[in-house]
């Protein structure tokens, strides 16, 4: 058994941040486990630009961004673990993992920051009939193929849901040769960027069908075509308005789920919205010391609020091991109402040490011309006017302290919608 | 090359054959004409060893189910594939369910199925609290049993090739003639084989090895007979402990919800004749049947859990409800295995006894002293506890690197899969083999990982990889 203050499952954008995190607020015996061969998780197969905008005011790739918090980690000499696979997690904070050099891990934390990052929906999981043929694969896996192997997945592509991966893609298999011969939607908006669609789908031509699905697929041995259907208001398949389109490959990019396994297998509470563990303000999950941030506790769509939303993790995970975080206080719960799906935090505990909160939050559908509105004790604290707001961009409402000390023991605290007529 | 017997086809029932007959002096090929051993009917089912009240008394489906029940808990010991006897519970939601399930039971007891017994819906809530509280009545039969299918046949082929079956892949048989006292198969790839016994065990196309044989129509007809799946996330697995059968009413046969040896949840089948051999697409009406066949079980079943769906193909007779095994009466030779749809899993264990003992005595065979009943599945890093773990990774570094995060399977476990022989040769030969892919990602981060370990260990170019042969190709050509 090994012993370490602070373990950092994860050494993706989450993970990266959480570790300089906690070494700026002085921890320094940290460990860093990554199962991949290199740290800076899926940013290092996200090879086109665009990351960074919000933090460093520049346009950067993937393992550019990546780069920044990697040089970090290694001017600081935090300690990490490459191709090491965390499968366990049990006791108090008993961490066992898998490598080819140390074999078995076993390792005593005294807090342990959750930063794995989340997977991609599989063709199972949106139940589509047909053939199992090859020629189908998760927007990502084909982004693995082509951008890290340098392999070629297929000729004529279809690709389902038009989330940011797919519309990447999309671009990506055209400037690899590919004919991209449609990008299927089964909502009726795109969960994806604007300036995504705009650059990855109408600068190629390239023809997105909304409220469409793909019902069926059909080759015998790879990919030969795919059946693509109009979907009624339920989101049902419309069985007469069915075409065909002849595709090598269809790619899907239905939605991200976090990778919650360890958290589950140790009892953390976990949110049946999000996937994640349900957090305090400080990023805490309902087991005291076990901390949880990036794309495991819900699916971001800007990796800079990843970074800075993990970069608090870690800060509050050094907190807690300096004796600095209020374990006693009371505890609130954040109810969404009205179009707000969820929100993270999703607790916040109250104690006299007020700090400014910023909570991120998703809402059900597409609306226009609203407020976002803070309601402490049914009494508006707070307000943001948004034009337009869609379940694909994620919203955010930053609390001052000042406002945050409105909040009392006992305090119905809720988000909402309001909607300017 | 010349053998004493030739097998045709590499599913559950040549495979168990083969074992059988390699524990007598005689040489056996197996000829399979897909590139891997269970990968027609055997791979796709429910994989229950039934306890045996199902099947009419008196016939060799009712015989050989109850015997090969009987087997399974020493075979799955001698040859290491996932089995445990879960029981099974055939619901009835209505009042006249009582007398069929009354039928089953007093069918079973003259069968030789033991422990049967009628519960109340309180008892059957006790033991599946998830159970739809509607039900009245069930027949609960303890030794039923839930059983990995491929990983059986699996194990099956490595142990007959230990013991010195040949296995040829890729022979599919195109030809068959009598040439004086043998039979001289030719396959597709122009290649022969010479054997004194022919054994039919060509599953969904047994009647069209058999016309090749006697160059007229088969004395039987297949009707492959599809049935559609849907496999649920490990998170749900233990939403029912025991196999949850339907009772038979005038909705038909109904679908049964069981937990897999993996611990996953399984839902299905339907029934559907299907005229193409090798279709195996599963359809949106037969995944909304079993579905919503499957709630009347199971009332809160969570469709998001469902993380893929398959389908395989019942090899069912036309002329005959029983398996058809035996020699035939006209081919000198010519023994055919036949029909073996459910129960056909559970029963393949004593039909492969049978049929190696009656083909034995027909050539006269000796027993083989060097026969070795025993093999050993490949070390699971994921089951084993810490000190194995340590070890096994000491003396081989490479069950060390975890490349199936879902199922925790290391590329330790990926190269043995490589090499057993015969050994895995694509994408799914590994899935069958290891796991690896089998979990909540459906291969979506491993894929790539696993693409690189076949090329490397086979020796082949990463765009030769497929995902099941043939044309199955996963890359274009660099």
């Amino acid at each position: 058994m090994i012993n370490h203050d602070l373990v950092i499952v994860g050494g993706g954008p989450a993970g990266l941040a959480a570790a300089i995190g906690a070494y700026e607020s002085g921890i320094k015996d940290i460990l860093i486990i990554e199962r991949e061969e290199h740290l800076g998780g899926i940013l290092n197969q996200c090879i086109h630009n665009g990351f960074g905008l919000h933090t460093f005011k520049e346009e950067l790739t993937g393992p550019e961004y990546a780069s920044r918090y990697i040089n970090k980690v290694l001017e600081y000499k935090i300690p990490y673990k490459l191709n090491t696979t965390v499968i366990d997690l049990n006791g108090d904070k008993v961490i066992t993992a898998l490598n080819e050099s140390d074999g078995l891990l076993l390792i005593q934390a005294k807090a342990i920051v959750l930063a794995c990052g989340c997977r991609e929906r599989p063709r199972g999981a949106i139940n589509i009939a047909g053939s199992r043929c090859s020629g189908i694969y998760s927007a990502g896996t084909a982004q693995k193929l082509v951008n890290i192997d340098g392999l070629k997945v297929g000729k004529e592509v279809v690709i389902l849901g038009s989330g940011d991966i797919g519309l990447i893609m999309a671009r990506r298999m055209t400037f690899e040769g590919a004919k991209v011969k449609a990008v299927v939607e089964l909502m009726s908006y795109s969960s994806g960027l604007n300036r995504n669609i705009v650059q990855c789908l109408n600068d190629f031509d390239i023809p997105l069908y909304f409220s469409h699905t793909v019902i069926e697929i059909k080759g015998k041995d790879r990919l030969e075509k795919v059946k693509i259907a109009k979907v009624d208001e339920h989101l049902n398949p419309i069985l007469d308005t069915a075409f065909e389109i002849e595709c090598d490959t269809l790619l899907l990019s239905v939605g991200l789920l976090p990778e919650n396994e360890l958290a589950r297998n140790y009892d953390v509470n976990l949110s049946k919205t999000t996937n994640g563990a349900i957090v305090n303000e400080n990023m805490m999950t309902s087991k005291e010391g076990i901390f949880e941030c990036g794309n495991v506790l819900h699916v971001h769509d800007l990796v800079d609020y990843v970074s800075e939303e993990s970069y608090l993790a870690g800060k509050m995970a050094a907190k807690y091991l300096n004796g600095e975080l209020n374990l006693k206080s009371k505890v609130l719960t954040v109810n969404p109402t009205n179009g707000i799906r969820y929100t993270v935090p999703q607790l916040i505990n109250i104690d006299d040490n007020y700090s400014p909160i910023q909570f991120k939050m998703r809402v059900s559908n597409v609306f226009k011309n609203v407020e976002i509105r803070l309601l402490v004790d049914d009494e508006v604290i707070f307000k943001k006017y948004k034009q337009i707001v869609t379940p694909g961009e994620m919203e955010t409402l930053n609390i001052k302290e000042d406002l945050v000390k409105k909040i009392k023991q006992g305090s119905k605290i809720e988000i909402t919608l309001f909607r300017r007529s | 090359m010349n053998y004493d017997i030739i097998i045709i086809g590499a599913g559950i029932v040549g495979c168990s054959i083969a074992r059988e007959l390699s524990s007598y002096n005689g040489s056996v090929v197996v000829l399979e004409k897909e590139n891997d051993v269970s990968v027609g009917t055997t791979k796709a089912n429910s994989g229950i060893a039934h306890a045996g009240f199902d099947a009419k008394v008196g016939t060799l489906k009712a015989k050989f189910n109850v015997l090969g029940n009987k087997m399974m808990p020493s075979l799955s010991n001698d040859l290491d594939f996932p089995f445990k006897q879960n029981g099974a519970i055939v619901l009835g939601f209505e009042e006249e369910s009582l007398e069929i399930l009354k039928d089953l039971l007093n069918r079973g007891i003259v069968s030789g199925v033991e422990r049967l017994k009628i519960i109340s819906k309180d008892e059957i809530l006790k033991l599946e609290p998830n159970v739809n509280p509607n039900v009245k009545y069930g027949l609960l039969a303890p030794t039923s049993g839930i059983v990995s299918p491929y990983e059986m046949a699996i194990a099956y082929v490595e142990n007959a090739s230990s013991n010195g079956v040949r296995f040829d892949f890729n022979s599919e048989v195109i030809r068959i003639e009598r040439d004086k006292n043998e039979y001289v198969v030719t396959t597709a790839s122009n290649k022969t084989y010479v054997g004194k016994v022919i054994i039919n065990c060509a599953g969904v196309y047994s009647d069209k090895i058999h016309s090749l044989a006697s160059n007229k129509k088969s004395p039987f007809t297949v009707i492959s007979r599809k049935g559609e799946y849907c496999l649920l996330d490990k998170m749900y697995g233990d939403m029912a402990s025991h196999t949850l059968f339907q009772t038979p009413s005038k909705l038909g046969k109904g679908v049964l919800v069981t937990p897999t040896t993996h611990g996953n949840l399984l839902v299905g089948p339907n029934a559907q004749d299907e005229v193409d051999n090798a279709n195996v697409d599963t359809t949106i009406e037969g995944l909304k049947e079993i579905w919503d066949k499957a709630s009347l079980t199971m009332p809160n079943l969570p469709k998001r859990g469902v993380i893929t769906q398959f389908a395989g193909l019942r090899s069912h007779l036309k002329e005959s409800d029983d398996f058809i095994i035996g020699f035939d009466n006209e081919l000198i030779g010519f023994y055919d295995v036949a029909g073996i749809e459910s129960p056909g899993l559970t029963a393949a264990p004593a039909i492969a006894k049978h049929v190696s003992k009656e083909v034995a005595t027909y050539l006269n065979l000796g027993i083989n002293l060097h026969f070795n009943p025993i093999r050993k599945a490949i070390p699971q890093i994921s089951a084993l506890p810490n000190e194995v773990r340590e070890k096994l990774i000491k003396e081989n570094p490479l069950y060390g690197h975890i490349i199936c995060r879902c199922e925790v399977v290391s590329e330790g476990e990926i190269v043995e899969a490589i090499h057993r022989v015969p050994g895995a040769k694509d994408l799914d030969g590994i899935k069958r083999r290891t796991r690896a892919g089998m979990g909540r990602c459906q291969m979506g981060f491993c894929t790539p990982k696993i693409m690189e370990i076949l090329a490397r260990e086979l020796h082949e170019d990463i765009d030769e990889i497929t995902k099941n042969g043939h044309h199955s190709y996963m890359v274009e050509k660099r």
